[in-house]
């Protein structure tokens, strides 16, 4: 079991910025997402992709705003509990305590949800047979490639982890890749690659097709794939993998009896509580009249939900509003040396 | 104002009016249409806005660029005349257009 202060949900920049917000009034918090790595949205969907509407950096990436973020939260020692799900939640006494996936439990008077639109998780097969077959011959992600070793295998995407799959397993298994048009948007030397393998003999690479069933009882035997014209064909295969990236999905957030509004979580502007008290909602997540969905309105919601978390973290201390520019207190929370 | 149909998965149609230079994806989203969900906020960087575009008028629409058809490559059951709705804007040309949305879209 692990205490702290407050439990932020979700790692994206307005987690990031919380953390810091926190940490100069003094607070603890600690972090869970669900993704691999820190960052959110700015990792996950938009890593190159140039933002202009950061105050005072005219121009930033997600990847580059996140590593700044980052480092302005250094000072806080901050622990990522990085690849879990918060799952459950219950009151005890003045606490929360939070269970998460991969079973780890804290104990917070607060919770701050910064998810964005939800946790990030795999899109999945549409055919009705793949929920069946799901972990027992579909896979969305590979843990020990040597699982495929001397199988057949069906591998469908066309970004980089298709095809970067595709190369990789055909050197030990029987690989046919399938994408739903002829060009692949992973980088240009990997689709090369394998399209040269597929020269070689050493991979099958079917397009432009899309799955149209799954063929098996108690394990899959084949798959039957067509493209849009209605051409049809069968492929032997022991497993398939469907790369098509990640979907964000509000998860068993939905059941911890918060107001919800379009997958929005409603709060009151001046702490950012929903309608449970020792509960935040900040960022995308979040609902009130005005909202904007800018990661800047983020920053602002989670300062205001800091000072917020106050109250229930230390009931006997007084906050005193202090500026970073003079405050000796806040010079020591950020390690700052004394300038003579 | 030019007038888009939605048509939800099950068939149910609705024809709403569509400023000029919102996208199709807003059209809906701010008309409370179900069917789209555009996570991402309009980006390009989700594919939950997807729509089937009525045949006659996809070859109407700007081209598709190549970040959308990326995009596409992680919708729900994309098909040829797939779009998502988030890259179309609405102009005085695009008066009758009619999209149909998926059966879900993640």
């Amino acid at each position: 079991m692990i205490k702290t202060d407050v439990l932020i949900i979700g790692a994206g920049p307005v987690g990031l910025f919380t953390v810091q917000q926190l940490g100069l009034i003094g607070l603890k918090a600690e972090v869970v997402d669900n993704l691999d790595k820190i960052g959110g949205q700015c990792i996950e969907l938009y890593p190159d992709k140039p933002i202009y509407d950061i105050p005072a950096l005219p121009e930033c990436t997600g990847e580059s705003l996140t590593k700044n973020l980052l480092e302005q939260i250094k000072p806080f020692k901050t622990n990522f509990h990085l690849n879990e799900r918060v799952q459950e939640i219950s009151k005890e006494e003045n606490n929360w305590k939070i269970l998460t996936s991969g079973k780890k439990t804290f104990l917070a008077p607060n919770i701050i949800i910064a998810a964005g639109v939800g946790s990030f998780e795999p899109r999945k097969f549409s055919v009705k047979e793949a929920e069946k077959f799901e972990n027992n011959g579909i896979f969305y992600s590979i843990k020990d490639k040597n699982f495929f070793k001397d199988k057949k295998v069906s591998i469908f995407g066309g970004g980089d982890t298709a095809l970067d799959w595709a190369i990789e397993l055909s050197k030990i298994a029987d690989v046919t890749l399938v994408h739903r048009r002829n060009d692949f948007r992973g980088a240009e030397h990997s689709s090369n690659t394998a399209r040269q393998l597929e020269k070689e003999g050493k991979l099958k690479i079917k397009t432009p097709f899309q799955i149209s069933s799954i063929e098996g009882q108690d394990k899959i035997k084949g798959i039957t794939i067509k493209t849009e014209e209605g051409k049809v064909e069968k492929i032997a295969t022991d497993c398939i993998l469907g790369f098509f990236g990640l979907i964000m999905k509000l998860g068993p957030i939905a059941e911890w009896g918060l107001n919800l509004e379009k997958k929005t979580i409603p709060v009151n502007t001046e702490t950012f509580q929903t309608n449970k008290v020792g509960i935040y909602a900040i960022g995308d997540i979040c609902t009130y009249p005005g909202k904007l969905k800018l990661i800047l309105s983020g920053f602002h919601e989670g300062a205001l939900a800091a000072r917020a978390c106050f109250k229930l973290a230390r009931p006997n201390e007084k906050y005193r509003f202090e500026f970073t520019t003079t405050s000796k207190a806040l010079h020591e929370r950020l390690g700052v040396k004394k300038i003579d | 104002m030019p007038k888009i149909t939605y048509i939800e998965h099950q068939g149910k149609s609705h024809t709403i009016e569509v400023a000029n230079s919102l996208t199709v994806m807003e059209g809906a989203v701010q008309n409370d249409i179900p069917g789209i969900d555009a996570d991402c906020g309009g980006s390009c960087a989700c594919a939950t806005c997807h729509v089937y575009v009525d045949e006659k008028w996809f070859n109407k629409l700007p081209k598709i660029e190549s970040a959308e058809e990326d995009m596409l490559d992680m919708a729900y059951e994309p098909k040829k005349f797939s779009r998502l709705s988030c890259q179309i804007t609405v102009e005085d040309s695009l008066d009758g257009l009619v999209v149909k949305m998926p059966s879900k879209q993640a």
